[in-house]
C-alpha cells in the first residue's frame, strides 16, 4: 500500500521568486469550515516585510523599464496559466469553506479580471496622458509614470478575486507589491505566487506575505521605502490610528471597494509628471 | 529557388568571408494548389468558377491558384456578414470579443515563421523583414485591439457606442498580413463583422489567416475574405448592404471610391499615397540620418506609403551627406528574398516594376543625374536596384509623383523655412522626417509640417498604439491608437 | 568637396575637425541588424583564423610571472600543438615589467609583444612619470604600446590637455605604434566616445581601443560600431586610417564575427587585417579553437582538447 496516503502541502512565503519560511520560524494554522487542520502557513515579520521591500525595490525600475507591450503579453499569459489551473483553484476555494457554484464563479471572474487589466497596459497612458496647450512656444504633455512599491492588505474575502482586484491594476503600470494576506485567504495568495513564480513576471515584482494583518500593517505604513499601500482590504476591526504613520514619507493611501473594474484602480498609483521644451528654430 | 547572391560592395568576400545561403526554410509552408473563398467560415468555390495565378514575384514561378470572387459572391459575403453581425456579433460581450482577438493574435505569434516565409514567397519581401517586421506587428495589432474590446467607453466618455455593422475593407500588397491585420483588428473590436478583399497579387497570407480564423473558432460570417481584382473590388465597393468602408491604396483609385462612397453618404477611411520629405539638417546625427534615409526609401523595396522618398538635405552638408549615401548603398544587397542577408527584395510586380522604370526614365529626361550601385540582380524575376536621382527641382515630376520602389530623389533647402516650404508644397501629406540635434527644431517643424506621421531622428517606425494616416490627398482618417478606433464606431464623438 | 562646416576639436594639421552627434538609437539598433549577418560555412574558417590573426592574447594580473608570461607566448605562438594550420595571434599583452620575458618568448616568430604603459589602468599619475614608463617598455623591447585616456581630465572638460598628453605619449612611443584605451563603460554617451576617439586620432593615436578590461563595463557592439563610425568619419576628413581594437568581455567565436561584420560593413575590408584591427581576450582563443575542432570533425569537441595558457 503505497502512494495512498496525500503529501499535504507547505504554504510558506513569496518572496523574490522564491518560497522561504518565516525567519522568526513561526506558523499560524489554517483549517477548513469543519475545524480540521488544511495547513500550517508561514507567519510573516517584520523582518520578513523588511526584505520584501528590498526585492519589490530592486525589481521595480527594471520591471518599469519593460515595454508597455511587454508587460501586458506577460501579464496575459499569467491569465493563460490561471486558466490552465482552473480546476485547482475552484477545489482550494472550496476546501476553504466556498460552495461549488460561487468558486467556479469566483475563479472565472477572476481570471477575467486579470485578463482585462492585463489589457490595459498599452492604454492607459493613453486615456490617462495629455499633450496641455500651454499659452506660450512649448510643447507641453503629461505622462502617467508608476509611483514605486506599493503595499498591500488582501482582502480576505473573497480571497481570489479580492487579492486579483487590487494586485494586477498595481502592477500592470510598473509598480511592484508587497502583499499581505491573512487567515485562510493565504492559501489562494501562496497559490497564486506559484503561478506567478512559473510565469514571465521577473522576481520581486510580486511579494507575498502570509500573517497577521494588525502585526505587519505598522510597518507598511511606516516603512520610508513604500510608496504606497492599500488598505482597501483591512479588517474593519483596525485601528485606524496606526494609519497615521503614512504620513511619515507622505504615502499615498488608497481605499476602495474591493469589486470594481476600474482604471481608477489603475490611476492610484500612478504620478503624473509633465514636460516643457520650447518650440523654435 | 531564385538565384544566388548578386554580389555587394563590402568586399567580405575577397577574404573568403562571405554572407548568404542563410536561405529560410520553405518547408515549413503548405501551399495547396488552389484556394476557395472564405465565406461565412469556410472556403467555397465561386459562383462563376473563375481563378487566377499568384505568382513569387522573385522567380515568376507559379505559387498557387487563387479563386475570383464575382459580384455574386461578394453579395454572398456581405450577407453571410450581416447574418453573423445580426446573430452573433452584435450581442456578444466584448470581453468575449476580446477572447477570439487574443487567440488570433496568439496564433500569429506561434505560427509566425510559417506566415513569414509566405509573405516573402508571395510578395517579394525580403524574409528579414517579414519576419521582424511585419509578423511581430500584425501579432501585436491584435493584441492592442483585443484589449480595447471591453474598454471602448473609456476611449469614447459618455457616448452611447454602436458599431457600424457590416464593413468593406479593401487592402494593399505591399504589407499583405500587417494591412490585414489593421483592418480586422479594429474592426472586430468594436463589434462590426467584415468583408475583407486583399490585393490581387497578395493572397495567400489572407488565405492562411482564414485557417487561423477557423483555428480560433471564430463565428462563421465574422470575417469573410474574398479574392480577386478591380471588379471583386468594385463590386464590394457598391454594395448597397455595407455600413462602412476602409481603403488602402493609391490615391487614385482612392478618388473613385471616394465619388461612389459620397453620393450614398457611406462612412468612409483612405489610407492613400505620399511623397515624404525626408529632411537632414546639418547638425543632425549624421551617421545615423544616413541609416534613416536608407530605411526610409529601400525598407520594402520603397514599396511603402510612407516612404521618405525625397530626400531634403540642408544645402551646407548636401555634398558630404550624398557621397557618404551613395558609398552606404554600394552595401546594400539585393536578391533572393528568402536569404537572411538580403537588403532589398524583388518588386512586388511586372506592372509596378515597368512604372519604376517608366518615372526614372523621366526624371532623367528631366535632367537628373542617376546613380545605381554596381551590384548584378538575378535573371529570373522583378528585380530594381537601390536608385538615387540627384540634381532633382521641385518642378520635376520625379518630385511629385510617387514612384512606390527603391528611388531616392533628392533636394536640397537652405533654412528651415525653405525646407519647410518645399516640404509640404505637394498635394500629399502622409509623412515626414526631420532628422537634427536640436529638440526645438524638431517641435517647430512638427508644428508646421502638414502630415500625419512624423518622426523625428527615426523613420518608419510603426505602433499598434499610434494612430498612423495623412493628411490632404494621402487619405483621411487614422489606425492604430484610440483614434484608430473611432472609424469603427457611430456616435463616436467626433475623434476621427 | 565640400566639408561640412566645423564645430572645432583639434586637428594635427591645424585643419578643423568636425565631431558629428550620434544618436543612440538608431546605432544601437544598426548594431543589431548586423549581429544578424550569417556567415556561410565554408567562410567559418577563414573566419575563424582571421579572429586569430587579430588577437591580442592578454595577461594583465598583478600576480603574472616569467614563468606565466613564457606560458601565454607559446600559447600565442603555437595555439593548437596538434594543429600547425592555425596561424599565431597577432600579438601579447601584458604590464611593462614583462617585456623582456615576453620578447624573450617570442623571438623568432611574428607575435609582437604589446605593453600597456602610462599608469594602466587608471592614467592617474604626472604625465612625467607615464611618457617614461612608455618610454621604459619601449626600451624594454615592446612592439606596441596601449595607454589609457586620461578619463578624469577628459570628463572634466580639460580636451586641450588630453590632446598634449596624447601626443607626448606618442613622441615617448618612437617607433612602436599607440594605442589609446578610451575606457568606454566610462565616457557615459556615444557622444563622448566619438568626441574621444576623434580627439585621440587627432593627436596622433594609430589605434583605439574600447577597454582596460579592468572595469565590468567592456566593450560592446554598439560601442565599437560608433567608434568605427568616428575612424570613417576620421579617414574621411583626414585621409589618416587609424586601426580599431576591441577589448574586454569578447568570450565566443560567435561575439568576434559580430565584430567582424561591423568592422567590415563599416570600414571596409581594408580593416580586416592585423594592422587595423585587434581582439583583446584571453578565453576567446579557446572558444575559436574549439569551433575550428568542430569544423573539421563534425562533432562539438570540449575543453580537454584545448591548452590553458
Amino acid at each position: 500500500m503505497t502512494g495512498k496516503i496525500p503529501i499535504t502541502k507547505t504554504y510558506k512565503l513569496f518572496i523574490d521568486g522564491v518560497f522561504p519560511r518565516s525567519e522568526s520560524g513561526r506558523t499560524f494554522s489554517v483549517n477548513n469550515p469543519k475545524g480540521e487542520l488544511i495547513a500550517n502557513v508561514s507567519q510573516a515579520s517584520r523582518k520578513d516585510f523588511r526584505e520584501a521591500v528590498r526585492a519589490a525595490r530592486s525589481a521595480q525600475r527594471p520591471w518599469a523599464s519593460k515595454t508597455a507591450y511587454n508587460r501586458g503579453q506577460i501579464l496575459y499569459r499569467v491569465a493563460e496559466i490561471l486558466e490552465s489551473r482552473k480546476t485547482e483553484f475552484v477545489e482550494l476555494l472550496k476546501s476553504i469553506g466556498v460552495d461549488s457554484k460561487a468558486a467556479t464563479r469566483e475563479v472565472e471572474d477572476s481570471i477575467q479580471r486579470w485578463v482585462w487589466y492585463a489589457g490595459w497596459s498599452d492604454k492607459y497612458s493613453q486615456v490617462l496622458g495629455s499633450v496641455n496647450p500651454v499659452s506660450g512656444p512649448y510643447f507641453n504633455f503629461t505622462v502617467p509614470e508608476p509611483t514605486g512599491v506599493v503595499g498591500i492588505i488582501a482582502p480576505t474575502e473573497p480571497s481570489m478575486l479580492g487579492l486579483i482586484s487590487r494586485l494586477v491594476p498595481a502592477i500592470v503600470s510598473g509598480n511592484t507589491v508587497v502583499v499581505v494576506s491573512e487567515g485562510h485567504s493565504s492559501l489562494t495568495s501562496v497559490t497564486i505566487g506559484e503561478v506567478l513564480a512559473t510565469s514571465d513576471v521577473p522576481a520581486g515584482v510580486v511579494n507575498i506575505l502570509t500573517g497577521d494583518q494588525t502585526d505587519l500593517l505598522p510597518w507598511m505604513v511606516g516603512h520610508l521605502d513604500v510608496n504606497a499601500v492599500d488598505i482597501s482590504g483591512i479588517s474593519p476591526k483596525t485601528d485606524l490610528t496606526l494609519l497615521e504613520e503614512a504620513a511619515s514619507n507622505v504615502k499615498r493611501v488608497v481605499a476602495r471597494q474591493v469589486n470594481e473594474e476600474s482604471l481608477e484602480l489603475i490611476s492610484d498609483f500612478l504620478e503624473m509628471k509633465t514636460v516643457w521644451h520650447p518650440i523654435g528654430k | 529557388m531564385g538565384t544566388s547572391n548578386s554580389k555587394d560592395g563590402s568586399g567580405l568576400e575577397d577574404f573568403g568571408i562571405d554572407y548568404a545561403s542563410a536561405i529560410e526554410s520553405t518547408s515549413l509552408v503548405n501551399i495547396k494548389d488552389k484556394y476557395g473563398l472564405f465565406i461565412d467560415g469556410d472556403f467555397v468555390d465561386s459562383s462563376s468558377g473563375k481563378s487566377f495565378k499568384t505568382l513569387d514575384p522573385s522567380t515568376e514561378k507559379s505559387l498557387s491558384v487563387v479563386t475570383e470572387a464575382s459580384p455574386d459572391d461578394v453579395d454572398r459575403a456581405v450577407r453571410a456578414a450581416r447574418a453573423s453581425y445580426e446573430k452573433y456579433w452584435k450581442k456578444m460581450p466584448g470581453a468575449d470579443r476580446a477572447r477570439y482577438l487574443f487567440r488570433i493574435a496568439r496564433h500569429l505569434q506561434e505560427r509566425s515563421r510559417e506566415f513569414a516565409v509566405l509573405e516573402t514567397l508571395d510578395g517579394g519581401k525580403p524574409i528579414k523583414e517579414s519576419r521582424d517586421v511585419d509578423l511581430p506587428l500584425a501579432a501585436a495589432h491584435f493584441f492592442y485591439h483585443a484589449g480595447w474590446a471591453d474598454k471602448l467607453e473609456y476611449a469614447f466618455p459618455q457616448r452611447k457606442l454602436e458599431p457600424h455593422g457590416v464593413v468593406g475593407q479593401i487592402i494593399p500588397w505591399n504589407f499583405p498580413l500587417l494591412m490585414a491585420a489593421w483592418k480586422l483588428a479594429p474592426a472586430l473590436a468594436c463589434g462590426n463583422t467584415v468583408v475583407l478583399k486583399p490585393a490581387e497579387t497578395t493572397p495567400l497570407t489572407a488565405l492562411l489567416l482564414a485557417e487561423v480564423i477557423k483555428d480560433v473558432d471564430l463565428p462563421p460570417g465574422v470575417i469573410n475574405i474574398v479574392t480577386g481584382a478591380g471588379e471583386t473590388g468594385s463590386a464590394l465597393v457598391e454594395h448597397p448592404e455595407i455600413d462602412k468602408l476602409a481603403f488602402t491604396g493609391s490615391t487614385e483609385v482612392g478618388k473613385l471610391i471616394q465619388r461612389s462612397a459620397v453620393k450614398r453618404n457611406l462612412p468612409l477611411t483612405l489610407e492613400l499615397g505620399g511623397k515624404a520629405p525626408h529632411i537632414i539638417f546639418e547638425d543632425a546625427a549624421l551617421d545615423q540620418a544616413i541609416e534613416g534615409v536608407i530605411n526610409g526609401i529601400f525598407f520594402n523595396q520603397g514599396h511603402v506609403c510612407c516612404a521618405g522618398s525625397r530626400l531634403l538635405v540642408q544645402e551646407s552638408i548636401a555634398d558630404y551627406f550624398i557621397d557618404r549615401l551613395k558609398k552606404r548603398i554600394e552595401l546594400l544587397r539585393v536578391g533572393n528574398p528568402l536569404d537572411k542577408n538580403t537588403d532589398i527584395g524583388a518588386i512586388n510586380s511586372k506592372t509596378q516594376l515597368e512604372r519604376i522604370d517608366q518615372l526614372v526614365k523621366v526624371g532623367i529626361e528631366e535632367g537628373a543625374d542617376v546613380f545605381k550601385p554596381s551590384c548584378s540582380l538575378p535573371e529570373n524575376g522583378y528585380w530594381y536596384p537601390p536608385t538615387v536621382l540627384t540634381g532633382v527641382q521641385q518642378s520635376h515630376r520625379v518630385a511629385r509623383e510617387e514612384i512606390f520602389g527603391p528611388v531616392l530623389v533628392v533636394q536640397t533647402f537652405r533654412t528651415p523655412e525653405e525646407a519647410l516650404e518645399k516640404a509640404n508644397n505637394t498635394p500629399y501629406g502622409l509623412s515626414a522626417g526631420i532628422w537634427t540635434e536640436k529638440g526645438s527644431l524638431i517641435h517647430w517643424m512638427a508644428e508646421r509640417l502638414r502630415a500625419g506621421v512624423i518622426w523625428a531622428n527615426t523613420f518608419n517606425k510603426f505602433d499598434p498604439t499610434s494612430p498612423f494616416g495623412g493628411y490632404k490627398e494621402s487619405g483621411f482618417g487614422r489606425e492604430g491608437g484610440m483614434h484608430g478606433l473611432a472609424a469603427y464606431l457611430k456616435n463616436n464623438g467626433g475623434r476621427s | 568637396m565640400k566639408m561640412p562646416t566645423s564645430t572645432i576639436t583639434f586637428g594635427k594639421t591645424g585643419s578643423p575637425l568636425k565631431v558629428i552627434p550620434v544618436d543612440a538609437v538608431s546605432l544601437e539598433a544598426r548594431a543589431s541588424s548586423l549581429a544578424t549577418r550569417s556567415i556561410k560555412t565554408n567562410s567559418k574558417r577563414a573566419a575563424l583564423h582571421l579572429t586569430i590573426r587579430c588577437m591580442d592574447l592578454t595577461t594583465l594580473e598583478g600576480a603574472d610571472t616569467p614563468e606565466k608570461v613564457a606560458s601565454l607566448c607559446q600559447k600565442a605562438k603555437r595555439p593548437d600543438p596538434s594543429n600547425h594550420d592555425v596561424p599565431s595571434v597577432a600579438a601579447v599583452c601584458i604590464y611593462p615589467e614583462m617585456v623582456h620575458h615576453a620578447v624573450e618568448a617570442t623571438a623568432g616568430s611574428n607575435v609582437k609583444v604589446a605593453s600597456v604603459a602610462g599608469a594602466f589602468p587608471s592614467g592617474l599619475s604626472t604625465i612625467k612619470a607615464r611618457t617614461a614608463d612608455i618610454a621604459d617598455a619601449v626600451k624594454s623591447g615592446a612592439d606596441e604600446i596601449d595607454i589609457v585616456l586620461n578619463r578624469s581630465a577628459f570628463l572634466a572638460g580639460d580636451e586641450q590637455r588630453v590632446f598634449e598628453e596624447i601626443v607626448a605619449s606618442k613622441d615617448a612611443c618612437g617607433e612602436a605604434h599607440l594605442k589609446v584605451i578610451l575606457e568606454v563603460g566610462e565616457l557615459g554617451s556615444y557622444d563622448k566616445i566619438r568626441q574621444a576617439s576623434m580627439l585621440a586620432m587627432a593627436a596622433g593615436a594609430d589605434f583605439i581601443k574600447t577597454s582596460t578590461g579592468k572595469i565590468p563595463q567592456a566593450s560592446s557592439l554598439p560601442r565599437v560600431l560608433c567608434m568605427a563610425e568616428a575612424v570613417r568619419d576620421f579617414a574621411y576628413q583626414t585621409n589618416t586610417p587609424v586601426g580599431i581594437k576591441a577589448a574586454g568581455g569578447i568570450r565566443t567565436a560567435k561575439q568576434a564575427w559580430h565584430y567582424l561584420v561591423v568592422i567590415g560593413e563599416t570600414l571596409g575590408t581594408d580593416w580586416l587585417n592585423p594592422e587595423m584591427f585587434r581582439i583583446g581576450a584571453s578565453s576567446l582563443l579557446n572558444d575559436v579553437l574549439l569551433q575550428l575542432k568542430r569544423l573539421d570533425s563534425g562533432s562539438y569537441s570540449g575543453p580537454d582538447y584545448v591548452t590553458v595558457d
